[in-house]
């Protein structure tokens, strides 16, 4: 079904308006008596805007930022080129692979959560702790995607490459890396999402900077407020990330159909 | 003859005479599956192409005829027999012959152009000469617009032109296809037979073109090959085909010596073929 753009944009402003306007009802205008939403659990959107731009105004937001997006960018970047690096070996040596599965899937069935001590008392309150779970998560997500893409490489192309005359190094280059590449990419909108999910987990668990810390220590002191305008400025945080994921990946995959970069 | 008795000793005849590009001498292929008897998809069978020579290979499906292609091209090493290209024995890849296979083989990620250009540059070729040789092939394929889209903005006959150019680009002495216009509709199929046969009169390679087509067979080739179907396929006719070159594959099927041809093979051979399609049938 097709909708008009300019209709379709009303009647989604629409659902937000309903949505806010229902919650500053229930929180100040008594009903029968009882508010609906009390302000000491649920505050108001208006309280929770202008604490987000506070935060704005005053500046402490953007440390925070900062940190959380430190955070996310080494977790993706480290548990990228692992995964990479991992699942490129063991798809061109089955052996290895045949060795490690069960290792493999042990770890993986682990929620990476419970990781998160060890990683505290390994790596400290720094920024690492949340590194390292970001990348626990990051890692076994592309080491699958890369896995996949090496092993399903199509087997034509392949004989057709070998019957140019590519050498295994040649094969590698033009062949096995940009469709391990591409299987890589096909899973950025989900991996760049577990490196924030493992920074802001690991910064709520404990931590001095960064978003989950600022909703941490909100909460700590029964500040509805600054708990929802943390989770406002996070949600906002995650949509420009992923904007600009679909950016870079628009730019990466342009050889591709473009039914398939949909289902991404 | 009157040279009979200049004729040299039986056992020196083939050093002297000039080298087939491809013989398959008892060629045999099977498969084995864990768990199943051997499957023998080609019985011993010998097939001689001369230098120049566009040979086709006919039969049903899955008779074993891609598997007598892909022995030639050395993806796949026979059970029995020998393979020899152009006087020396097979090892490993067949690197005198260009392969255009079934089904889409172009690299996705890469343009047209570039599918083309990696053919050479692979060999040590400069990427700039590379370039314009690949560019110089896809205008002969007629392809001059098109060199920056990829495989995914191509239309299937535009693919089978990159994948032609990509295979020709390389100079190849021997041209394997299989079945490589199957996909393709009714006329882009005969533009492209057209193509391919332009592009072959100018340094007429020796050709194995595998179809289970027998018209398009006949309109293309010097010979036509029949293959029974497997399993334990094997060559069950040879006809030497004398339609004047050059042809036009459309225009060469309303040719009398055509339906003679046509008719010639097909009275033949309509006994076995009739047998082994019937098999398939429900």
């Amino acid at each position: 079904m097709k909708f008009h753009p300019g209709k379709l944009l009303f009647l989604q402003v629409l659902v937000a308006v309903v949505a806010i306007g229902a919650w500053q009802l229930g929180a100040t205008v008594p009903i029968g008596g009882t508010y609906l939403l009390p302000e000491f659990f649920f505050s108001t959107p208006l309280d929770v805007a202008k604490r987000v731009v506070q935060l704005f105004v005053s500046g402490t937001i953007w440390k925070h930022l900062w940190i959380t997006l430190t955070e996310t960018v080494l977790a993706f970047v480290i548990g990228s080129a692992g995964g990479v690096a991992i699942g490129f070996w063991f798809a061109r040596k089955p052996i290895l692979a045949a060795v490690f599965d069960p290792y493999v899937k042990m770890v993986n069935a682990l929620p990476r959560v419970v990781l998160a001590p060890i990683f505290m008392l390994w790596l400290g309150l720094g920024i690492w702790s949340k590194v390292a779970l970001g990348v626990s998560l990051v890692f076994f997500i592309v080491f699958f995607n890369v896995y996949q893409g090496v092993k399903e490489v199509s087997p034509v192309v392949l004989a057709n490459a070998r019957m140019m005359g590519m050498s295994e190094h040649q094969l590698f280059r033009n062949v096995y890396w940009p469709s391990a590449l591409s299987w890589m990419f096909s899973s950025l909108h989900t991996s760049v999402g577990f490196a924030l999910v493992g920074a802001v987990v690991g910064e709520y668990l404990g931590s001095s900077a960064g978003l989950g810390y600022l909703i941490h220590q909100a909460e700590g002191v029964f500040d509805v407020t600054g708990v929802f305008a943390g989770m406002f400025i996070l949600a906002a945080f995650v949509l420009v990330i992923d904007w600009g994921v679909t950016r870079v990946e628009n730019r990466l995959l342009v050889w591709r159909p473009q039914s398939a970069g949909e289902q991404a | 003859m009157q040279t009979a008795t200049l004729r040299p000793p039986a056992g020196e005849a083939p050093a002297t005479v000039a080298p087939l590009a491809v013989a398959l001498d008892d060629i045999a292929i099977s498969f084995a599956i864990p768990g199943r008897p051997v499957f023998k998809a080609v019985a011993p069978t010998s097939l001689h192409v001369k230098e120049g020579e566009f040979v086709a290979i006919v039969g049903p499906t899955g008779c074993g005829k891609s598997t007598l292609l892909n022995a030639t091209a050395g993806l796949l090493k026979p059970a029995g027999g020998r393979v020899t290209i152009f006087g020396e024995p097979l090892a490993g890849l067949n690197a005198k012959a260009g392969y255009l296979f079934q089904q889409d083989a172009l690299m996705p990620w890469k343009t047209a152009l570039d599918n083309v250009a990696i053919a050479l540059e692979i060999g040590g070729v400069r990427r700039a000469d590379a370039l314009a040789q690949a560019q110089d092939w896809l205008r002969r394929v007629g392809l001059a617009r098109f060199v920056d889209r990829y495989p995914h903005e191509l239309s299937g006959g535009q693919r089978k032109r990159v994948g032609l150019a990509q295979v020709l680009v390389r100079g190849p002495k021997i041209l394997l296809m299989d079945e490589p216009f199957g996909p393709l509709d009714a006329q882009t199929r005969q533009i492209m037979g057209t193509l391919l046969l332009n592009l072959w009169a100018q340094d007429r390679k020796a050709v194995l073109f595998v179809t289970h087509d027998l018209e398009e067979a006949i309109a293309l080739s010097d010979r036509v090959v029949i293959m029974s179907a497997g399993p334990e396929a094997r060559i069950i006719g040879d006809f030497p085909i004398d339609l004047a070159r050059p042809r036009d594959t459309a225009d060469i099927r309303l040719d009398p010596r055509f339906h003679e041809l046509y008719r010639e093979i097909w009275n033949q051979l309509k006994a076995e073929v009739v047998k082994t399609y019937g098999e398939d049938a429900p």
